[in-house]
């Protein structure tokens, strides 16, 4: 980082005083500035200059996205990728660790780590995204429609909102899933809809209040105002010119977002209401694992590892949304 | 109250021609947490296409108010009443839907400030042809088309180029000319050009106020032209009309006002303008004091608190608007306006009282006059 402010420092130094008018306006010029200064001599990258810098995200949020891609990809294509049936058990790898033919050992049953890992990959990531996406469109929606039109909507959607977020996040849901869940004859992919619809509706009053708070700060510039005396109609406005500036915010909140919905699934697991075993997810083969931390702690680590990387990935592409959208809007 | 209607009503107009807007005793109020305020009080005014009337006065004056409220842009927590006359609709008791046929087509606006009036995360073209292809039901490339043409004709280079391009990457004059296309898209009648150029560099604000005059000619347009700034209607207004704590204090064309101005305050305005005759390190010349509560406005002249030449009638008695004798465009709200003996008297005491405190000082009213008081 430090050599951006060699190199923005540099066109002010008032003994470059052509090189520093020049600079001054727009970004391209400011490069062209650098150049006739020759201040990148050695350490200093030339596309550290701001108009490049707002597109260089950084190393780690490129691990970040390699990390997640190569994640999303092996849980899309588990189906056809030459690991074993994650359900498969071979007695002789029980509890053992990383051998040959099962490179990050069985689990307690003797089932592959890899596959169940690989596999359970599918059914987290489904909840994550799941239950953030259905908080989005409703959450996403209410917050829109309370902070655009405010007045009645508004006196009556958001101390709704303000109710569910008084609940204690888990506890509600827990009980949510506790009570749809309820039938005997639960499939697993219900059962992962259920969780999905579970954890949406805690996320849907947390996207609900950004939203609010973003749509209530956008909907007072001049452009709205401008665009009502256009003649545009209220909903237009608030789809075409309004949610396009609020969503970097929702996004950086979604990101993050699923990441605690895949932690909290395992959370629910453990309380036994998460995804049914035997279809694994990250969360319930750690909770499945941790009576045998002892004999055999790498079910555990291997799968947290794996989770922890995944979350971390979502938080550090959360921040970067939110830093881009930050600068974006430090230039008008 | 109610006489300064009626007195502005009477104003002829040219003959053959009927007022494209007409407005009558325009009053809107907030809701606050204090009661009422009352930030338009009884505004009447009336505009023909082809002309340019500008409205000045300072901050909180009312006049951001009062084209909004003619233009039916009011947030919910106000209240109007009088009668709006467009195009022989009373508009008075519209709502937004009904409003929403006028506005872009038959009344637009151009707003203060270039940096925010336009959507950030829109291409600009885009925000032309919206309303092109919503209006005026144009299919894509005749909207853009036509959008490129308004861009070239508010003078941006490049404008095939400059359509694509997002608002931050053009500077505070380029954007003030793309807000000005996107106002003039669908070729309104009336054009309300709310301070348009307060936000822009000096160098720049001339440039834009041509640029309005000249579209405002070619597409004969009524324009209403508010700023606080004297001098930004001296050339480019037909008609000036002079708001004080929302009112009309004084209205004139152009030429007669600044000939032969009547109202104290019109006057201090106009000292209020920097000259660049005057000597380096000149004081700049204010108008002491600051508006009037306008929740609980005095009862007699409004301006009466700061104006030097106010007499005991003054802060009793509201002064209505009047005509100047075989005038009858010229109207003033004032007891003793610029060149009435009460106040010349008082000027040339304020002169010899400066004379005395510092006799070296070269000699100049503390308030300079139009034509007369020195």
């Amino acid at each position: 980082m430090s050599d951006y402010g060699d190199v923005t420092r540099a066109p002010r130094d008032p003994s470059h005083d052509e090189a520093a008018t020049q600079g001054v306006g727009l970004a391209p010029s400011l490069v062209a500035g650098v150049e006739a200064v020759g201040v990148p001599v050695g350490d200093a990258e030339p596309q550290a200059a701001p108009g490049a810098r707002r597109r260089k995200i950084g190393i780690m949020a490129w691990l970040a996205i390699i990390w997640l891609v190569t994640m999303l990809l092996l849980a899309i294509l588990a189906p056809v990728l030459p690991i074993p049936d994650p359900t498969e058990t071979f007695p002789e790898i029980a509890r053992q660790g990383p051998s040959s033919g099962h490179i990050l050992g069985g689990d307690a049953l003797g089932r592959d780590l890899l596959s169940r890992i690989i596999w359970g990959g599918r059914a987290s990531f489904a909840v994550g995204f799941g239950a953030v996406a259905l908080g989005m469109f409703i959450g996403g929606f209410l917050g829109l429609v309370t902070g655009f039109f405010r007045g009645r909507v508004d006196t009556i959607l958001t101390p709704l909102m303000s109710l569910l977020l008084a609940i204690p996040q888990f506890v509600l849901a827990l009980s949510l899933v506790t009570v749809l869940a309820s039938a005997e004859d639960v499939s697993s992919a219900r059962r992962i809809g259920v969780v999905i619809v579970g954890l949406g509706v805690v996320s849907i009053p947390i996207l609900g209040r950004i939203t609010r708070a973003n749509t209530l700060a956008w909907s007072e510039r001049e452009f709205v105002t401008a665009a009502r005396a256009m003649g545009a109609k209220s909903f237009r406005i608030m789809f075409r010119d309004v949610l396009p500036n609020v969503v970097p915010a929702m996004l950086s909140i979604a990101l993050l977002g699923v990441g605690v919905a895949i932690i909290a699934e395992g959370g629910l697991s453990v309380f036994g209401v998460g995804v049914q075993l035997p279809t694994p997810s990250w969360g319930n083969i750690i909770a499945e694992a941790r009576g045998q931390l002892r004999q055999a702690p790498h079910i555990v680590l291997f799968t947290s590892i794996v989770l922890f990387l995944t979350v971390l990935s979502l938080n550090f592409l959360g921040d970067v949304v939110s830093q881009r959208f930050e600068v974006r809007e430090g230039q008008l | 109250m109610s006489g300064t209607g009626t007195a502005l009503q009477d104003t002829p107009h040219a003959p053959g021609t009927g007022a494209l807007l007409e407005v009558e005793d325009l009053r809107t109020s907030f809701a606050s947490p204090r009661g009422e305020v009352g930030a338009v009080n009884g505004v009447s005014l009336s505009i023909q296409r082809g002309r340019t009337l500008g409205i000045v006065g300072e901050s909180g004056s009312g006049k951001s108010v009062l084209s909004r409220s003619i233009m039916g842009l009011l947030p919910p927590t106000a209240t109007r009443t009088g009668r709006i006359g467009f195009e022989g609709m009373d508009l008075s008791e519209w709502t937004d839907s009904r409003y929403r046929d006028l506005w872009g087509t038959e009344m637009a606006m151009i707003f203060q400030d270039p940096m925010t009036a336009l959507n950030p995360v829109m291409r600009i073209g885009r925000q032309i042809t919206e309303s092109l292809r919503f209006h005026l039901d144009m299919d894509r490339s005749t909207a853009q088309e036509t959008a490129v043409e308004l861009l070239r004709s508010v003078r941006i280079p490049e404008p095939e180029k400059r359509f694509r391009s997002y608002p931050h990457e053009m500077s505070g004059g380029m954007r003030q000319r793309v807000v000005i296309a996107v106002a003039l898209a669908c070729g309104p009648k009336l054009l309300f050009a709310d301070e348009p150029t307060t936000a822009l560099d000096v160098t720049v604000q001339a440039q834009v106020l041509d640029l309005l005059a000249e579209q405002q000619r070619d597409r004969f347009m009524a324009m209403i032209l508010v700023t606080h700034d004297l001098g930004v209607v001296a050339g480019r207004a037909h008609e000036i009309a002079v708001m004080y704590a929302g009112r009309v204090v004084e209205r004139a064309p152009t030429a007669e006002l600044f000939a032969n101005m009547k109202m104290p305050y019109t006057e201090a305005l106009l000292a209020a303008i920097p000259k660049l005759a005057d000597p380096p390190h000149t004081r700049l010349a204010a108008i002491g004091g600051l508006p009037p509560d306008l929740v609980d406005p005095p009862p007699g002249c409004p301006f009466a608190p700061r104006c030097p030449y106010a007499r005991e009638r003054c802060h009793r008695e509201r002064p209505e608007l009047v005509a100047v004798d075989g005038n009858p465009e010229h109207q003033y709200a004032c007891h003793y306006p610029v060149d009435s003996p009460e106040t010349i008297e008082i000027k040339d005491r304020m002169i010899a009282q400066q004379m005395i405190e510092d006799p070296s000082a070269p000699v100049s009213p503390p308030v300079i006059g139009g034509s007369d008081g020195r």
